[in-house]
């Protein structure tokens, strides 16, 4: 990574006296340091991806786990009691359960003189870590395994709706990632080649993107989504949709990529190389790719929200995933009808934690993009 | 200019023969053909369809020959014809009948809401741009993100949600119930207008994220060139100077949105209309995508991706119109 030191312009000498030495990415990394906003996304983002990894123990229950007893029970607040006889003690509300004269319906309230109380790694659903380790400990949760508590309330079928966010997390931030993934590899594939043979298979490939991008995303998406056959498993669909929206995703990918081989083409340093009869993979590899990579995971960044957004909206539609899986499109899907998001607001949670995310990520794709250059001035 | 004109229609005609086939692909993929979909529907009613009409159907359709036979037939029928086929979850209606039913609104609603967002992302374009790194800056860029990271139908759903428990509007719909059926009169027009601002700030606000963010890029670009520094060292006013040449430089992406009110003619934002129950054509696709009824859906995406096509193709020449840059560059071949 140290190949680029040399071409450190006059200015940025001035500027900043390591900047000759430091490595690129260390100047990447100090030029988005700079930039707030990001580096709060980035923080976001991490501690997003910490919860996909350990959504079983962070999360107080199992994301299936229904309580008929207790639909469209309302968010409880996790409250604090300070006093001197018992320390810091943490409780909850408990619920009081009414019907409706007319409907029969149960509607439940929160009863402030209900205490239940809540300790960290409570006993509670047992399941297994990663799909090995058996164990019951839940991170926070009420203290009597008997007595659910829900912080952010239930769903039509008394499912947990904190537990679910949690869980869903898992399938809604990792089928970005893998989207992502399938289109960088299309996008830089075909970005490449076009970018550096260019003459005929540019135009041929530039052709195919322009064709790709005619077609308007959210029609061609739903259309594709109804080709998917309805008797396919949880697993299958989960990549029947990946493959969908990264079947979209690649050509803005590959655009960049090509743009950036072109310019790069006619930098001193890779003519440099050619005159030295470096060969052909030699400096694609070694002196391109590593001068492109810092532009290449901008736009991935700025790729992946994009196809969060995708997923959670085809899911919303009944589209995409589908019930058991649990994605925070699936979830919004239960607020799909005004009737619901009247008896139970907190079903639009879900939709808090989507935009949070996206909202890190354009931020972290964002300083990303700014600082992709650290030797622009 | 005529050549690039040229150029531009004759890779027009090549990429929608491409699209063509594309939707044809789709309307293929499910297994079982139309027929056999018809028939089982048919039987599940405990109806028997004619024999005959089955065979007719077949051979209307060429749905016993190959792929490409079966394209050119549906093709030629629609260009021919205009019959793009039928859409059996809807008692066989032909699809050219059910999207037609619904195109008017869908205009309407595209049309008011790109003149939305022109109004407010442009201003606030400008302003920002002009005094960059102001708190009103802030304020805009902020919006912006927020604009672009909020799903449409999570707008969609809260507004409605708040308009009914606040405001006791009836949700959803672009009538209150008393005028769905009545005849167009004052009392409905104004009852519509008071139903669509809704919809159109909501399918407006991304747009509009998105818009400010360019317009504000693209004046920055032109801020600090040399000719701006020029014209304001010889005393020329400040607006002035503004509007009349780095504005004008910047206004290119509301030539390039122009070529969206095509498309727009027909998807009429999916899924807001979707969400808010707007008797636009969004909700029409979606229930054929529900019913894979593959004729509605892929003579959606035909047509859809004919406007766009022909939409950019508009834009790209309003532009070369616009910006003498852009022109001067074809000019050579």
């Amino acid at each position: 990574m140290l190949m680029q030191s040399e071409h450190t312009s006059p200015q940025a000498d001035d500027f900043d006296p390591e900047a000759g030495r430091a490595s690129p990415w260390r100047l990447v990394w100090r030029k988005f340091r700079k930039h707030k906003l990001a580096v709060a996304g980035a923080i976001v983002m991490l501690f997003a991806y910490f919860v996909v990894a350990f959504a079983e123990i962070l999360a107080p229950g199992s994301p299936s786990a229904v309580d008929e007893r207790h639909t469209y029970a309302p968010p409880q607040l996790v409250q604090v009691d300070l006093s001197w006889d018992n320390g810091v003690q943490l409780y909850v509300n408990g619920f009081r359960t009414e019907r409706d004269p007319e409907t029969f319906e149960q509607i439940h309230t929160i009863d402030p003189r209900q205490r239940v109380p809540i300790t960290f790694f409570a006993r509670g659903d047992s399941y297994h870590m990663w799909g090995l380790i058996p164990w019951d400990r839940h991170l926070i949760g009420s203290a009597d395994p008997a007595q659910k508590v829900y912080f952010l309330g239930t769903d039509r079928a008394g499912r947990d709706v904190f537990s679910r966010i949690i869980h869903g997390a898992r399938v809604s931030l990792s089928i970005g990632l893998i989207g992502v993934a399938v289109s960088f590899v299309l996008g830089l594939f075909f970005g490449g080649i076009s970018g550096y043979y260019s003459g005929v298979p540019d135009t041929i490939i530039q052709r195919i993107i322009e064709f790709l991008m005619a077609i308007p995303t959210l029609p061609l998406w739903l259309a594709l989504s109804a080709a998917v056959p309805s008797d396919w498993g949880p697993l299958m669909r989960y990549f029947a949709i990946t493959t969908i929206l990264s079947v979209i995703g690649w050509t803005g990918l590959a655009r960049v990529v090509r743009g950036r081989f072109l310019s790069l083409r006619e930098e001193d340093f890779v003519v440099a190389a050619r005159l030295d009869g470096c060969g052909r993979g030699r400096i694609i590899f070694r002196h391109m790719v590593p001068s492109m990579s810092s532009h290449v995971i901008a736009s991935l960044t700025m790729a992946v929200p994009g196809m969060i957004l995708a997923e959670t909206a085809l899911s919303f539609l009944g589209l995409g995933l589908q019930s058991p899986a649990v994605s925070w499109g699936v979830l919004l899907q239960e607020a799909q009808n005004i009737r619901a998001v009247e008896t139970a607001p907190w079903l639009l949670i879900p939709g808090v934690a989507v935009l949070v995310t996206v909202l890190a990520m354009n931020f972290v794709g964002d300083g990303l993009r700014d600082s992709a250059d650290p030797y622009k001035q | 200019m005529l050549s690039y004109l040229m150029r531009r229609l004759l890779l027009m005609v090549l990429t929608l023969g491409a699209v063509s086939l594309a939707s044809f692909f789709i309307i293929s993929l499910p297994p079982g053909d139309y027929v056999s979909t018809l028939q089982a529907q048919a039987e599940s009613r405990g109806e028997m369809l004619d024999d005959s009409v089955l065979v007719a159907l077949r051979a209307r359709y060429g749905l016993d020959q190959p792929f490409f036979t079966q394209y050119l037939k549906w093709i030629s029928n629609i260009l021919l014809y205009g019959d793009f086929g039928q859409a059996f979850a809807w008692n066989s209606r032909p699809v050219a009948d059910l999207i037609w039913d619904r195109v008017g609104l869908s205009f309407f609603l595209s049309l008011s809401t790109l003149l939305f967002v022109w109004a407010i992302a442009f201003p606030i374009g400008i302003l920002s741009a002009v005094r960059q790194y102001s708190a009103g800056d802030y304020l805009a860029t902020f919006f912006g993100f927020l604009g672009m990271a909020v799903p449409e139908f999570l707008l969609a759903l809260v507004l409605m949600w708040v308009g009914m428990r606040y405001f006791g509007q009836s949700p959803g719909g672009l009538f209150s119930p008393e005028y769905q059926d009545a005849a167009w009169n004052l009392g409905k027009v104004l009852d519509l207008a008071g139903h669509l601002w809704l919809p159109i700030l909501i399918i407006g606000l991304s747009g509009t994220a998105g818009l400010i963010r360019i317009t504000r890029a693209n004046l920055l670009d032109e801020l600090y060139k040399p000719y701006v520094v020029a014209a304001r060292a010889k005393g020329l006013p400040e607006w002035k100077l503004l509007v009349k040449y780095p504005v004008r430089m910047s206004l290119s992406p509301f030539f390039s949105t122009v070529g969206w009110l095509l498309p727009g003619l027909i998807s009429g934002e999916t899924i807001i209309s979707i969400v808010m129950s707007l008797p636009t054509t969004g909700p029409l696709l979606l229930s054929g995508v529900e019913n894979q009824d593959m004729y509605l859906v892929g003579s959606f995406i035909l047509i859809l991706s004919t406007l766009t096509v022909i939409g950019t193709l508009i834009s790209d020449l309003v532009l070369a119109w616009w910006d003498p840059r852009i022109r001067h560059r074809y000019q050579g071949g």
